[in-house]
């Protein structure tokens, strides 16, 4: 140290003497030596303060108060900052588990859309943050039945995704397709009531389409009404449903409605990150889909709700704000 | 800056509440906090004044349901009041509006000026 201190105290009055960039140089890399030496910024200001008072003895009082203060706040300096540093690696860490569990939660929510000749069916679901708060369940019996839930839970993040979890494993119990809607949306209400804190629910359209009869039964626990598109009538009709949200009151009933499809027909089944334009209130966006869905109804089911996505991601100027599903039945 | 911002005033065995902002994922524990803070006691009705709400997402919805529980919980009445349209049509689609007394916007005189 004292060896340090007399080389800096050299440094300085030869910097003090004559100031040019050489001596400030050698000035500069002499901080990388101290650094090696383990020397902190207060020990340096230290140093400065002793070979200051020796180069000008004469130097008024305040100047030696003002080192002492920059001193006891540069220690203050250091240790806030190894504070924030080791903050910075914790959260680094929690990004990394973060990132962990969103895999899994894809992994296991990952949705399969049944392949039959009998209706076309299509689906496309976007999360807006790494986990979707969104989620479509199909079930299938062999040519008969199929089911889809699509579902949104209110809230958003972590527990979110475990509510979803939940809600997964309440429909792969019900195991078949040929579930009444009604029945499908009372027991799920019963497990997530069970389960859940009180500000968190779920959302639910479900919907049954039977194969050798094309009737679509559904029910929804409070979801964006499904919109129909009759091709004969040329016209849209929302499958209006009310029952209230999973979650909210432990016994609720559901009612069910059917509809019956004919050829050309199509249910496009969302959630609300498709609907809401939180910009323009003034906006009646289900007219909008309405409109877009039939100047595409030439296309299969699956490109129909791709361009549904990318059409209203250029109406909302690319600043969609929510997790976006939509899944359509087409006939 | 978005924000949410809830003034209190107690009249009798009511308590009025004014709900003013965006509420969304951001500002919903905001609510949560201006809300968990009322004393809810048996038998008095709590009436929350909607139609300043700019915006409100579904989490902000599950903020409502939240307390609304904890009021019924208390034997204590829960009304909503000057919902706008937009807020209105949440409601009916959620199946709330069949569970909670809510009601529409109308002109609703309140003076929230003396809080």
């Amino acid at each position: 140290m004292n060896e340090l201190q007399i080389q800096y105290k050299k440094i300085l009055a030869d910097y003090i003497e004559n100031q040019t960039e050489r001596n400030l140089y050698i000035g500069q890399n002499f901080i990388r030596q101290l650094i090696q030496k383990k020397i902190t910024p207060e020990e340096v200001i230290g140093m400065h303060k002793h070979a200051i008072e020796e180069i000008s003895p004469d130097l008024p009082p305040a100047s030696a108060h003002g080192y002492d203060f920059l001193i006891e706040i540069m220690v203050h300096f250091g240790l806030t900052l190894k504070e924030r540093q080791s903050l910075l690696e914790r959260q680094e860490e929690l990004r990394i588990e973060m990132n962990v569990a969103a895999n899994i939660q894809n992994l296991m929510l990952k949705t399969t859309v049944p392949n039959t000749n009998q209706i076309d069916i299509g689906m496309v679901s976007i999360p807006i943050r790494k986990m979707n708060g969104d989620y479509v369940h199909f079930l299938m019996d062999d040519d008969t039945y199929v089911g889809v839930a699509v579902t949104d839970v209110v809230g958003k993040g972590v527990p979110a995704a475990l509510c979803m979890s939940m809600v997964k494993y309440g429909l792969d119990t019900l195991e078949y397709a040929e579930n009444n809607p009604a029945y499908v949306l009372e027991v799920l209400n019963r497990i997530i009531e069970k389960s859940v804190d009180d500000s968190m629910f779920v959302s639910m359209f479900y919907g049954r389409f039977d194969i050798v009869n094309d009737l679509f039964t559904y029910g929804s626990a409070g979801h964006e009404p499904a919109l129909y598109y009759s091709s004969v009538e040329d016209t849209f009709y929302d499958l209006e449903s009310k029952g209230l949200l999973l979650g909210v009151m432990p016994e609720v009933k559901y009612p069910q409605f059917e509809v019956q499809l004919q050829n050309n027909d199509f249910i496009i089944m969302m959630t609300d990150g498709v609907t809401e334009f939180r910009k323009d209130e003034t906006i009646n966006s289900r007219e909008i889909i309405g409109n877009l869905a039939r100047s595409l109804c030439h296309l299969s089911a699956q490109q129909m709700c791709e361009a549904i996505y990318e059409e209203l991601q250029k109406l909302q100027k690319f600043g969609l704000e929510d997790d976006f599903t939509v899944v359509i039945f087409k006939k | 800056m978005m924000n949410v911002n809830v003034q209190f005033r107690e009249d009798g065995n009511v308590t009025r509440g004014l709900i003013e902002g965006e509420i969304d994922t951001y500002t919903a524990p905001i609510l949560r906090a201006e809300l968990d803070a009322i004393r809810v006691a048996n038998g008095m009705l709590i009436e929350l004044n909607l139609s300043k709400i700019s915006y409100m997402d579904s989490t902000g919805l599950g903020i409502i349901v939240a307390f609304y529980k904890k009021v019924t919980k208390e034997n204590a009445q829960l009304k909503l009041v000057g919902l706008t349209n937009r807020l209105g049509r949440l409601f009916d689609i959620t199946g709330l509006s069949d569970l909670m007394d809510i009601e529409m916007d109308k002109k609703v005189e309140l003076s929230y000026e003396s809080i």
